[in-house]
């Protein structure tokens, strides 16, 4: 394999394979029970054909199942399957199956089982048309003018480039630039928490200790009450809907905590007087790619996220414990409004959610 | 060679009255006739109608993925029926009463309404994802075994590269349609490639914005994925698929070595009638396997989750198993990020989630340059060679399946956590030692297996293979009797190629002046020297000849215990490689 095959012409043969035992030639066929015994060939025959007649068998039976099973509600039935499903697929993939096992089971007893030998040819074409191609190549080449012609040549290099511009500069609709988007959410002073399922405003001394609560700013959950959706209303709060909400709770959405206050450390980026008897606000966004956080290790105040299993501790500022996530989780600060409940001091001091670029903030 | 009187004696041999055939083709005559005079393919077609195609289960893998992507391409034309690409807000009313009255995305809905309320839905449903389950694992099991095999030497790279962007299209277009039903895991899987995509420097944010349509989620993703899950990529996938078959057919397919096969031709079944049948019987078995499965496993049960909500996530969370490395990745990834000039680059994202992935398609893409740039070997190769015989390869191999695994099994961290009783932590603190130790150990421990498989293939060149039979010498020492394997499997295991390694300086140019060789020389011999140094080489002839002649001697001690003790050698159609497997005789 060292370089002595480097002739051009030697270069697309096979390798010859050194044999220190000649090669015995291909062995003689063999012949099947089917070539020589008449009775096991129309046995066979028979197998193949009665493969087929199973096929049509299970596609007759799959047109029954369709009309007659019913599918509303299909989990209930057949261990959680569906009986309609089970009978449809099993008929189908029958009916399939005997198709496939009759011909190959044709091919294997009644068809030709003698082995044929073709010879290979190298992928390479031919040193002529090789030479043609070239030829006829630079001959085009050559009558077209371009190598004489470098004027004509640069600047149709040129305006196939700046046609690319055109085709990049139609996708810039795609979607709006970024701006400060990422860095805001819907908090901002005097905001109020509510419960995420029920929409309803939470008042600290409805937390025990130990409580976790996955809340909302007031106006991402429609209250399941109307009373609180129109005292809602009567305050300014706007409910959002649709592709807002969605993108909203992307980024607002909150866990609250309660614990003993004498287990919480505070410090310059979660200070003593953003939390409320030792209730916390933590965004609820994984600082890592995002997944909303949600399980609960009761005693350390940990917070795990299921996606890739980074771990906040919620007593230390949201300080990242474990895992791929590089940032603590933000905290909103919290206070106790005129009337009882928790509201926002401020919105986030700083973006929820993954990094990215443009990102300015330890 | 008996190959041409075989090709006579297979027309007799195939069974069917004379007259029948004599009939259909009268009209079978016109039909080609009719065709031909506008089309003009007998002349393709006379060749191609009888193109050999050799025969070995392990050809089977790549037939897998095709007949695969067939059923996906009906599966999938079936959903678009019903299938609603929007995330426009609905509330459901349908028959899945436990989510009655919720609101959720029309898409979610469709998905819904396609499970319960059209009949074979969710059959096609499950026949459609499990199907691409399928289509990707038999890609991965079909490029292991091109490349155990040396399959992809030349001629055949480009093929080896089409197979390759294959597998990233196939990976691209089921994370494409996992996302589509818009259910809770999906939602969170597009999250995932969210942080993924703004962890991109400089312009990760522009283009998480221009994937959404604003900020995530938005509500143009699953219109976007749609058209690409169902137009954009199946269409490349089909044109590489294409051409893909079409090099297959023109470099004709390789063949293991053997009595009869050579570099220089290719021995098999003619693809009319026998290939053909087989193939198509195949695909057959391929659909109907799909609707077993679709009929009977229940998989990815949308309605079990929920509509996907930004808020929500299921504890447990995973993605389809084909994306299970890039999750590993991540999830071992160390926490680093680095803020600079007022601006986050997260390496903890960013590597796991783009460079790696990247790195490492490009790596398995380069090995067929790479080899052939260390051996300077530039004939084309037809014959396979065992993995054994190439054990830098295999070993290469065996220790990424090795990081493969771990990195799926680190990607499934909090499931081995909860099923074995362990500490999330420390698995995960074993996962980021163990992707650089326990793939060099593997790497190691195949390469010494290779090996030694190797010595006892010589060994049973020169001195036959072991029957079993413990003879007991007239000086009482014991020794087991061995017999000689048959002229076919002795050809069969010296058909390979002797290794060479390349010395730097030992290039001579046309003046037989020694060259150089370039700078990269010296890197070249020590790789050289690294992937066949140890190998084991078949024996010489002369070797062969004494080990014989040793053979017979001690034969004629065993003098007096015939053959007849045993029997494998004879029997028949059985290769000798088999015997390897059945524990080494
Ligand atoms: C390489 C080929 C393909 C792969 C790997 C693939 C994979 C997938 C997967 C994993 C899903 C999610 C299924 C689920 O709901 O559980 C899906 C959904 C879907 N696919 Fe494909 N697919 C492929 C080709 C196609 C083609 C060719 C079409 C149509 C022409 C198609 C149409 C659809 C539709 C309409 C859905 C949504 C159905 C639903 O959510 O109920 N797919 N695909
Ligand atoms: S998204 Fe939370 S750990 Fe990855």
């Amino acid at each position: 394999m060292s370089e002595n095959h480097d002739a051009e012409s030697s270069n697309n043969l096979p390798a010859p394979i050194e044999e220190p035992i000649a090669n015995p030639g291909l062995a003689p066929h063999k012949p099947r029970p089917t070539d020589i015994d008449p009775r096991a060939e129309r046995r066979a025959e028979r197998q193949v054909a009665a493969f087929f007649i199973a096929s049509m068998v299970c596609a007759v039976l799959f047109c029954v199942a369709y009309f007659t099973l019913d599918i509303k509600d299909e989990t209930d039935t057949f261990i959680g399957l569906g009986a309609s499903n089970v009978a449809l697929g099993a008929t189908l993939g029958l009916a399939l199956m005997f198709i496939g096992i009759g011909i190959i089971h044709w091919a294997r007893k009644l068809m030709g089982d003698v082995e044929i030998s073709e010879q290979r040819h190298p992928a390479a074409s031919s040193e002529e048309d090789r030479e043609a191609t070239l030829a006829a190549l630079s001959a085009g080449l050559e009558e077209s003018g371009i190598g004489r012609r470098p004027l004509i040549r640069n600047t149709m290099i040129g305006a196939l480039g700046f046609v690319g511009l055109p085709l990049i500069v139609g996708l810039r609709d795609l979607g709006p630039l970024p701006g400060k988007k990422l860095e805001r959410t819907v908090w901002k002073k005097d905001t109020r928490i509510v419960r995420d399922v029920t929409g309803t405003p939470v008042r600290p001394e409805q937390l025990e200790v130990g409580d976790l609560m996955n809340a909302q700013p007031e106006g991402l959950v429609t209250p399941h009450s109307e009373e609180i959706e129109k005292e809602g209303h009567s305050r300014g709060v706007e409910y959002l809907e649709g592709v807002d909400l969605q993108v909203e709770k992307s980024k607002s959405s909150v866990i609250l905590l309660r614990m003993e206050p004498k287990d919480q450390t505070f410090s310059k980026r979660s200070p003593e007087n953003w939390s409320v008897n030792g209730i916390v606000a933590f965004s609820k966004i994984c600082t890592h790619v995002g997944c909303p956080i949600s399980l609960n290790e009761q005693q350390s105040h940990h917070l795990l996220c299921p996606c890739h299993q980074s771990t906040f501790d919620l007593a230390d500022g949201g300080r990242v414990v474990f895992g791929p996530a590089a940032r603590p989780l933000p905290q909103l600060p919290l206070k106790i409004s005129e009337d009882g409940y928790l509201v926002a001091q401020s919105g986030f001091l700083e973006p929820v959610g993954p990094s990215y670029w443009e990102r300015d903030s330890e | 060679m008996s190959s041409t009187s075989n090709v006579a004696g297979s027309v007799a041999s195939t069974n069917g009255t004379t007259a029948s055939t004599a009939k259909k083709q009268g009209r079978g005559a016109k039909v080609v006739g009719w065709a031909d005079e506008r089309l003009g393919l007998a002349t393709a077609a006379k060749k191609n109608l009888r193109k050999v195609f050799p025969d070995h289960w392990s050809f089977m893998l790549g037939e897998i993925a095709l007949w695969s992507f067939v059923v996906l391409l009906i599966t999938g034309v079936f959903l678009t029926f019903w299938f609603k690409p929007s995330m426009a807000e609905v509330q459901y009313f349908g028959s899945y009463s436990e989510l009655n009255g919720m609101h959720m995305s029309e898409a979610f809905k469709s998905t819904l309404d396609i499970s319960f309320d059209v009949r074979g839905g969710l059959m096609v449903r499950q026949m459609h994802h499990w199907a691409a389950m399928l289509f990707i694992a038999a890609m991965l099991v079909h490029m292991a075994r091109v490349f155990l095999t040396g399959a992809f030497r030349k001629p055949r790279e480009i093929n080896w590269i089409i197979g390759g962007v294959l597998i990233l299209l196939g990976i691209v277009e089921g994370f494409a349609g996992y996302s589509l039903p818009d259910d809770l895991l999906s939602g969170t899987g597009l999250r995932i490639a969210d942080g993924m995509v703004k962890s991109t420097p400089v312009v990760g944010t522009y283009m998480s914005f221009f994937m959404f349509g604003g900020e995530f989620p938005g509500d143009v993703i699953v219109p976007r994925l749609y058209m690409a899950h169902i137009l954009l990529i199946p269409g490349l996938i089909l044109a590489l698929i294409a051409a893909h078959m079409l090099l297959l057919v023109y470099h004709k397919h390789t063949q293991w070595p053997g009595p009869g096969r050579t570099e220089e031709n290719v021995v098999g079944f003619p693809m009319l009638p026998v290939y053909m049948a087989k193939a198509g019987g195949f695909f057959f078995i391929v659909f109907g396997t799909c609707a077993l499965m679709g009929g009977l496993l229940t998989i990815n049960p949308v309605w079990k989750y929920g509509p996907y909500d930004p808020s929500k996530v299921t504890a447990g969370s995973q993605p389809d198993w084909y994306m299970g490395i890039a999750e590993g990745m991540l999830r071992i990834m160390p926490p680093w990020e680095t803020h600079l000039w007022g601006h986050t680059l997260s390496w903890n994202i960013f590597v796991p989630g783009e460079v790696l992935p990247i790195v490492l398609l490009a790596m398995v893409l380069a090995w067929p340059f790479l080899e052939a740039w260390v051996t300077g070997d530039k004939r084309e190769h037809h014959l396979l060679q065992r993995p054994r015989n190439a054990p830098v390869r295999t070993a290469f191999l065996v220790a990424m399946m090795s990081l493969y695994g771990l990195l799926w099994a680190a990607g499934g961290n909090d499931v081995l956590a909860v099923l074995f009783h362990l500490n999330l932590n420390h698995i995960t603190y074993f996962m980021r030692g163990a992707v650089f130790i326990i793939p060099v150990l593997v790497f190691i421990f195949t390469k010494r297996w290779c090996i030694s498989l190797q010595r006892h293939d010589n060994e049973k060149l020169l001195h036959g293979y072991e029957t079993g039979i413990i003879m007991r010498s007239p000086e009482g020492g014991y020794s087991e009797r061995h017999l000689p394997i048959s002229e076919e499997s002795a050809y069969t295991l010296t058909a390979r190629d002797r290794d060479e390694i390349y010395v730097q300086g030992s290039d001579v140019d046309e003046n037989g002046v020694a060259a150089p060789g370039g700078k990269l020389a010296g890197l070249r011999a020590k790789l050289s020297l690294g992937m066949f140094g140890d190998n084991v080489q078949k024996p010489t002839a002369e070797e062969l000849e004494e080990g014989h002649h040793h053979a017979e001697e001690e034969h004629a001690l065993e003098a007096g215990l015939d053959h007849s003790a045993d029997g494998h050698q004879f029997d028949g159609r059985h290769e000798v490689e088999g015997e390897a497997l059945r524990g080494g005789h």
